[in-house]
């Protein structure tokens, strides 16, 4: 076995155990971010340094080292770096414990990178529950009444949708008698079709494990976790959340449904029609939910999940395509980057304008145009990017995820997608005519500090790339998804 | 050939915004002086095209001026610019109406810096629907306008403003919603998003799990809301009241002619048997639009949404022009939207002036302006007669092709008596036009507007510069007709007509 390709994670746990013990010995705590930061860039240079090649799995083939992981450890790398570049004046706001901050982050991240990379069904469990437990904790980490509320209440939904997909799990092994996904994959496809028509359990399990990934991706009906935890999170946790753990939640999606049940066609065109379910409801719900929302976390929070039932178009795709689509798995990917730069790009400035207003309420944005003028071109630049227009990122995300619907005869959901975002761009707009329309409360500047106008500059780059140069992120994207092609 | 031109009046207004909006210290007459250089180059660039342009009978469907670079390999999307003798018209329009929205904005003193990017913005939103080659590209422009467009109404116009900018929002983003939906079915079904290949292949015989009806309607639907088609109309009447003036200047002089001329490129053009088959239906949409439309116009009585409903009334003739299907009769709906560009833009300029200078919009409390301002009155007066179609104007040659175009057209059954309907229409136009010229300038001056100020210069520039281009149009149309013909002689072929 090879541990020079278990590098980044090596380095992501050391760096986590640094930053904790620093943090008894030194009085300046900023240095607890700059250790973190050069960690996640030490990572992130040695996963970008293996992109490409072609290596065997590792731990037993427990982990799959292959371009769609690759791809995953850096986006998570990359929005780990702006959540604590985001979070270096929020930490004022926490007595202590600003060391085990980080490292829970840097821990969450490592978990996340594992979730990517794992071809197992039981590492699989391991990994999700090593980011779940530590998203628990960070969520609850303001300590106030909201905060913890919503940590007790991400933990004991986190637990059920846990124990379901454990559940999944179980019944998949029970009609296998296989962990490793390929083996799985190789086990159902050399079934007659009637066996497997015929045995509930294991349809059961994968129904289950759907329901239990639709939690970490905050699909309806999995989603009444959300607007509560986004609310009472620490705000650069709220964006973790929202892109990072959902971005996770997909790697782990595309990798189970692909490896273990792409095949036979008419078990993928099924679920590919389950998805498609749970894109009109989360995208639907999602949309029409976030309009009277008065607390922009939660109005993110709930256009989030209309977020991912965008996505699901895209799974919907790849399933009813059977046999994969290069269009439907690339557009996840693609999707996935832009709206972690956009979300991110979202989050970071509300960060920034609540620091100053210690408010989370819409309506106490009026006037931030004349305020902050550039957080709020910023911010503007974001939620256009969220509605979908040109020319941002979100645009050409939804363009090329509904491109592949089209392509697969999913013209009836790419329609009520398109419809909905429509509906979406009501309440985003509601904000940005708040910001640039509304008398200010008081002429005062808001103030940012330099690491968050990095990582908000960062995002807005992002944003603009990938909305006005694709080409190239797209074909990454490619790259990374050919794995799932047969 | 000049490549280069293209690419230069699409970006430079976006360069001027950038430029406005990043760059310069925020002085108003900087601004303004810098959004009037970066419209003016585009305008003198655009005439210099038209003057270029080959009017052969060889150049016939021939894109010239074109440049092409591949944009996004994985989805074979291409930056393809070009102008045709449909689209260079509309350009020139564009630019002329950009430029003089420009000089019609010079009193905005409020929130100026925003307010010039934001216009320059538009204007490149614009040009780049009508330059674009590649459906991509062409989307991306077509939905980008309406960031601009909701904050120009929103901050600057007047009246139930906040109303109106999110009404123009969702409506324009629901049309465009079903647009893109089209545009992907077109992308599978053809593999391509070149407007060009698609135009030249025969879509009706391309074998697809989606009838190409379908994907016809649900592009046409992204253009019916934005030309308007009566029954999306409602949107056109709040927003181009509301706007500030240049803006509804740029609104109906430019920006509704992106749905005539996407109806012309895009469902004609590439669905040609599937237009046919429903033109009857859309003729007679057309017709309602031409008659509800002057029928409510009559009934107004503010001064600036008066000359906002009129327009849905002459879209009517656009889309009955294009339907009709006739060789003449979409050289006419080319002409009037063009015509119609400037004469409302005209229009709603000097509705701007009067409001401003008068401060009245009530048609009941105005009276009597003659006196007290007598340039606006002989230049609202130009701009009416042209509005309701007297000879030597634009409208009056636009307006005749579309009727006599649609009259002999042989395509589309019972033509003649829709077209028999649609000239009503220009009765009622005559009608509301003189009724509000009446109203507004004749009559015995009142004692309220005594000292109401007449044109300053910069205005008079303006208004001479619309005056004198609608009057050559007017007399000399071929200079316009000779070139649009290019453009639609293909589409002909394609008709089998």
């Amino acid at each position: 076995m090879n541990l020079a390709l278990f590098i980044p994670e090596i380095t992501l746990t050391a760096v986590a155990a640094i930053v904790i013990l620093l943090d008894l010995f030194i009085e300046q705590k900023r240095w607890l971010a700059q250790v973190s930061i050069s960690g996640l860039v030490i990572a992130g240079g040695v996963t970008t340094a293996m992109w490409g090649g072609s290596y065997p799995a590792i731990f037993n083939n427990m982990l799959a080292v292959d371009n769609f992981a690759l791809f995953f450890k850096v986006l998570f790398l990359g929005i780990a770096l702006l959540v604590i570049l985001s979070s270096t004046d929020y930490v004022s706001k926490f007595s202590r414990f600003q060391g085990e901050y980080y490292a829970l982050v840097l821990l969450s991240t490592l978990g996340m990178m594992l979730m990517a990379a794992t071809t197992n069904l039981i590492a699989i469990y391991i990994a999700l529950e090593l980011t779940s437990i530590s998203l628990y904790a960070l969520v609850g980490f303001l300590k106030d009444k909201k905060s913890t509320e919503a940590s007790l209440k991400y933990l004991l939904l986190g637990a059920i949708a846990s124990a379901v997909l454990l559940y999944g799990m179980a019944l998949v092994f029970g009609f296998t008698g296989k962990t490793q996904l390929g083996e799985i994959a190789r086990i159902l496809q050399s079934l007659p079709p009637m066996t497997l028509l015929a045995s509930p359990g294991l349809l059961l399990g994968i129904v289950l494990l759907v329901a239990g990934f639709g939690f970490k991706i905050a699909a309806v009906p999995f989603q009444m976790w959300v607007p509560d935890v986004y609310e009472g999170a620490p705000t650069p946790i709220t964006a973790y959340l929202s892109v990072a753990s959902k971005a996770a939640g997909f790697a782990i999606i595309l990798r189970v449904f692909f490896s273990a049940f792409g095949l036979p066609v008419w078990l993928s065109q099924n679920w590919g029609l389950i998805f498609a379910a749970l894109a009109v409801l989360s995208m639907t719900i999602g949309n029409i939910v976030a309009i009277p929302q008065a607390n922009i976390k939660r109005m993110l929070g709930y256009s989030s999940i209309a977020q991912a039932g965008y996505l699901m178009v895209g799974l919907a795709a790849m399933g009813v395509a059977s046999g994969g689509s290069i269009l439907g798995q690339s557009g996840v990917l693609f999707f996935l980057a832009s709206y972690a730069f956009t979300n991110m790009g979202a989050f970071i400035a509300i960060i920034a304008i609540s620091n100053k207003l210690d408010s989370d309420l819409i309506e106490d944005y009026s006037g931030m145009g004349r305020r902050a003028p550039l957080l709020a071109l910023a911010l503007t630049l974001c939620l256009i990017s969220l509605i979908g227009m040109p020319p941002a990122a979100g645009f050409m995300a939804k363009f090329y995820i509904f491109n592949a619907a089209v392509q697969h005869g999913l013209l009836w959901l790419v329609i009520i997608a398109v419809l909905n975002s429509v509906i979406s761009a009501y309440y985003y707009l509601r904000v940005v005519k708040v910001m640039w329309l509304g008398e200010a409360a008081s002429a005062e500047k808001v103030p940012s500090s330099g690491a968050l106008r990095l990582a908000l500059s960062l995002c807005c780059l992002g944003v603009l790339l990938l909305g006005i140069i694709p080409a190239y992120a797209m074909k990454l994207a490619q790259l990374a998804a050919n794995i799932f092609i047969y | 050939m000049g490549s280069g031109y293209l690419t230069a009046i699409l970006f430079l207004p976006a360069a001027g915004a950038a430029l406005i909006a990043f760059v310069l210290s925020n002085r108003a007459r900087v601004i303004k002086w810098t959004a009037a250089l970066f419209t003016f180059v585009p305008l003198a660039l655009s005439v210099i095209l038209f003057a270029l342009f080959d009017r052969s009978p060889g150049a016939a469907g021939l894109i010239q001026f074109e440049e092409k670079a591949l944009w996004i390999a994985p989805i074979n999307a291409n930056y393809h610019l070009g102008v045709d003798g449909l689209s260079l018209p509309l350009v020139v329009l564009t630019a002329f109406l950009g430029f003089l929205a420009v000089l019609i904005s010079w009193k905005i003193d409020l929130r100026v810096r925003e307010y010039f990017a934001w216009l320059l913005l538009l204007e490149t939103s614009i040009l780049g629907v009508f330059l674009s080659l590649d459906l991509l590209l062409f989307f991306i422009m077509w939905e980008i306008e309406v960031i601009p467009m909701y904050f120009l109404i929103n901050i600057w116009g007047a009246g139930r403003k906040e109303y109106s900018a999110i009404k123009y929002a969702v409506y324009t983003l629901f049309g465009s919603a079903f647009m893109l939906a089209g545009i992907l079915s077109l992308y599978f079904t053809t593999g391509s998003l070149s407007m060009i290949d698609i135009g030249q292949r025969s879509l009706g015989l391309v074998q697809s799990i989606m009838p190409a009806s379908a994907i016809f309607f649900l592009l046409l639907i992204g253009f019916a809301v934005k030309l308007p088609v009566f029954p999306f109309h409602t949107w056109l009447p709040d927003a181009h009241t509301d706007a500030p003036t240049a803006v509804s200047v740029m609104l109906a002089g430019a920006l509704i002619k992106m749905g005539g001329y996407g109806m012309i490129r895009l469902c004609v053009t590439m669905f040609p048997p599937v237009a046919q088959q429903y033109a009857v239906i859309l003729v007679i949409l057309a017709v309602i639009g031409v008659l509800y439309g002057a029928a409510v116009t009559m009934r107004q009585t503010d001064f600036k949404r008066l000359i906002a409903y009129s327009s849905i009334s002459h879209m009517g003739y656009v889309l009955l022009g294009i339907f009709a299907l006739g060789k003449v009769s979409l050289v006419g709906a080319a002409l009037q939207m063009f015509s119609h560009g400037l004469v409302t833009g005209l229009l709603f300029a000097m509705v701007g002036l009067v409001m401003h200078n008068a401060h009245e919009r009530d048609l009941r409390k105005l009276g009597g302006l003659a006196r007290q301002v007598p340039i606006i009155t002989v230049v609202f007066s130009i701009a009416g007669l042209a509005s309701l179609g007297l000879p030597s104007t634009s409208g009056f040659a636009a307006e005749f092709l579309v009727f006599v175009g649609s009259f002999s057209s042989s395509l589309v059954s019972g033509i003649q008596v829709y077209t028999i309907l649609g000239v009503l229409g220009v009765v009622l136009t005559a009608g509301y036009i003189l009724w509000m010229l009446q109203r507004v300038f004749y009559g015995p001056p009142l004692e309220q507007y005594d000292g109401t100020a007449d044109a300053d210069v910069l205005e008079r520039v303006y208004m001479f510069a619309f005056v004198a281009v609608i009057m050559l149009v007017g007399i000399y149309p071929a200079i316009l007709t000779d070139v649009i013909k290019l453009g639609i002689s293909p589409i002909m072929g394609l008709l089998g007509g």
